[in-house]
């Protein structure tokens, strides 16, 4: 896993309190790990103040999965 | 009127987590006033604070991993947290889990605070100033909310009967639980979990208190002797936090389901003093209508209370209050025992109402008064009994209190020993 695959986990992992082993990169936010849409945003929060990217409301929108945060984070970075 | 009982308590103080460890420890004298940790108090008038004793939960301490999720955590400030766990409490002591459609629709909640999430209101500021709007979290405002206290309840526990919530200042708590039992004395509700809650102590909150004039400054470093309701050398209360929360029921609902009783609301009543923001009217008018309009709806007489739990903050305002009680109760002032447990556990406010209503329900299962602490020189002469320093073992069968907030509002609970 990358870099930025780790940080991502260890933040999904610290706000919705699941086991690290549920959050495979296609793990859903919602479905697979519990959050509600106030979750979710403050996900969305958490990976702006971690990677210092700025993640609009309609980017967000699609950012369903642990894979979609990765990867729009490396787009971003990149 | 249908007739209203208590069948729950549950209660997170600074005497400990729990109905009965605070009561073992408010009768043994103790004290849960201490000098402030977690953060910086040098620069401020007061320091000291009636704090709940945190912990793993051994040995009455309060361990909030117990009642919620560090991630649930995290979303709240403290009074929702509290609430959740003495309504736990209250819920599991009242044997009261509803699971039917019907039973469910027939509880409410009906918790109070009087200020709410003020912490979390103050760091979000910061983070809206340092950081920018994008920073503010989707959970700022709900964990800040006074009314989300009763929702978090009512969806842990799925009661989905009236769902309501009281801010009051400091008669918060009593004014819940006389709401609430009116809900049910009406018939909107068969069961209400009612009461209140607080977590004041913070920088803000101390500074704001302390620039009203109302806290004491004078004993920062003898912390347990701040609070001294009536004592001529009092000056000012000691912020408390914590929760308080019962159970009421409607009285035959109570006995079909063979609940225990501790006790019957009987009389609830409310006034304004139409006269200060702060301070209470001087002639205690507001107070003397409050406690005679609770002693008409229960349909007791002044010479027939035993216990009264005072507002008492260790104010100026004590007199005022004992001289209203004096007024109410007249020659059968020498029978009637009268304490202020805010000698021990501090002021709670919008909690205080709801932890004293509680306290006022033991002394009457227990037939005890339980003490005013610090009282060593009485300011005031008076013929009743203010208990000074150790519990009183007396017959209680009908017992008062008082809870009087800023604004001037007042609410008085009448409660009866159920036989």
């Amino acid at each position: 896993m990358s870099d930025i695959a780790e940080r991502v986990k260890k933040i999904v992992i610290d706000h919705l309190g699941v086991d690290a082993e549920k959050v495979s990169e296609g793990a859903s936010f919602i479905d697979d790990l519990g959050a509600d849409s106030l979750d979710t945003v403050e996900l969305v929060m958490a990976f702006e103040e971690e990677f210092g990217v700025e993640i609009p409301d309609d980017a967000a929108d699609s950012i369903l999965t642990v894979g979609d945060a990765v990867k729009f984070i490396e787009k971003a970075q990149a | 009127m249908r007739r209203v009982v208590i069948t729950g308590t549950g209660m997170v103080s600074p005497l400990g987590c729990g109905t009965e460890v605070t009561w073992a420890r408010l009768l043994d004298g103790r004290s849960g006033a201490v000098r402030v940790t977690g953060f910086e108090v040098d620069d401020l008038p007061a320091r000291i604070a009636c704090m709940i004793p945190t912990g793993d939960g051994s040995d009455g301490t309060f361990d909030p991993d117990q009642w919620l999720e560090q991630k649930e955590q995290r979303k709240v400030d403290p009074f929702i947290i509290y609430a959740i766990a003495a309504a736990d409490m209250a819920l599991e002591d009242a044997g009261w889990h509803p699971k039917t459609d019907a039973d469910q629709i027939a509880t409410g909640v009906l918790i109070g605070s009087g200020i709410g999430g003020l912490e979390g209101i103050v760091e979000a500021g910061y983070t809206l100033r340092d950081k920018g709007p994008r920073r503010i979290s989707p959970f700022f405002i709900p964990g800040r909310l006074i009314n989300l206290a009763s929702g978090h309840v009512s969806i842990r526990h799925k009661l989905r009967g009236p769902n309501h919530s009281v801010v009051t200042a400091c008669s918060t708590g009593a004014h819940a639980i006389g709401d609430a039992s009116r809900l049910i004395a009406l018939g909107d509700a068969d069961v209400m979990v009612a009461g209140g809650t607080e977590s004041p102590i913070c920088r803000m909150s101390l500074a704001g208190f302390s620039a009203c004039k109302a806290l004491s400054t004078a004993r920062n470093d003898d912390p347990t002797a701040a609070s001294r309701p009536y004592d001529r050398d009092r000056d000012g209360f000691v912020m408390g936090e914590g929760a308080g929360i019962v159970v009421l029921e409607e009285l035959e609902h109570a006995r079909a389901r063979g609940a225990k009783i501790y006790a019957e609301v009987v009389g609830y009543g409310l006034s304004g003093d139409a006269f200060h923001i702060t301070a209470p009217s001087e002639d205690g008018d507001g107070a003397y209508r409050c406690m005679t309009m609770a002693l008409k709806r229960a349909g007791i007489s002044a010479d027939e209370i035993d216990y009264i739990n005072a507002h008492g903050t260790s104010t100026m305002a004590d007199t005022i209050e004992l001289g209203a009680v004096e007024r109410l109760v007249g020659d059968a002032a020498p029978r009637i025992s009268m304490s202020s447990t805010k000698s021990a556990i501090g002021h709670l406010l919008g909690a205080a109402g709801a932890v004293e209503a509680i306290f006022t329900t033991l002394a009457i299962r227990d037939n005890i008064a339980p003490p005013t602490l610090n009282l060593d020189n009485p300011d005031v002469e008076t013929e009743i009994d203010l208990v000074p320093h150790k519990a009183r073992k007396r017959t209680i069968d009908v017992a008062l209190s008082n809870s009087f907030g800023f604004g001037g509002t007042n609410a008085s609970l009448v409660l009866r020993r159920y036989a």
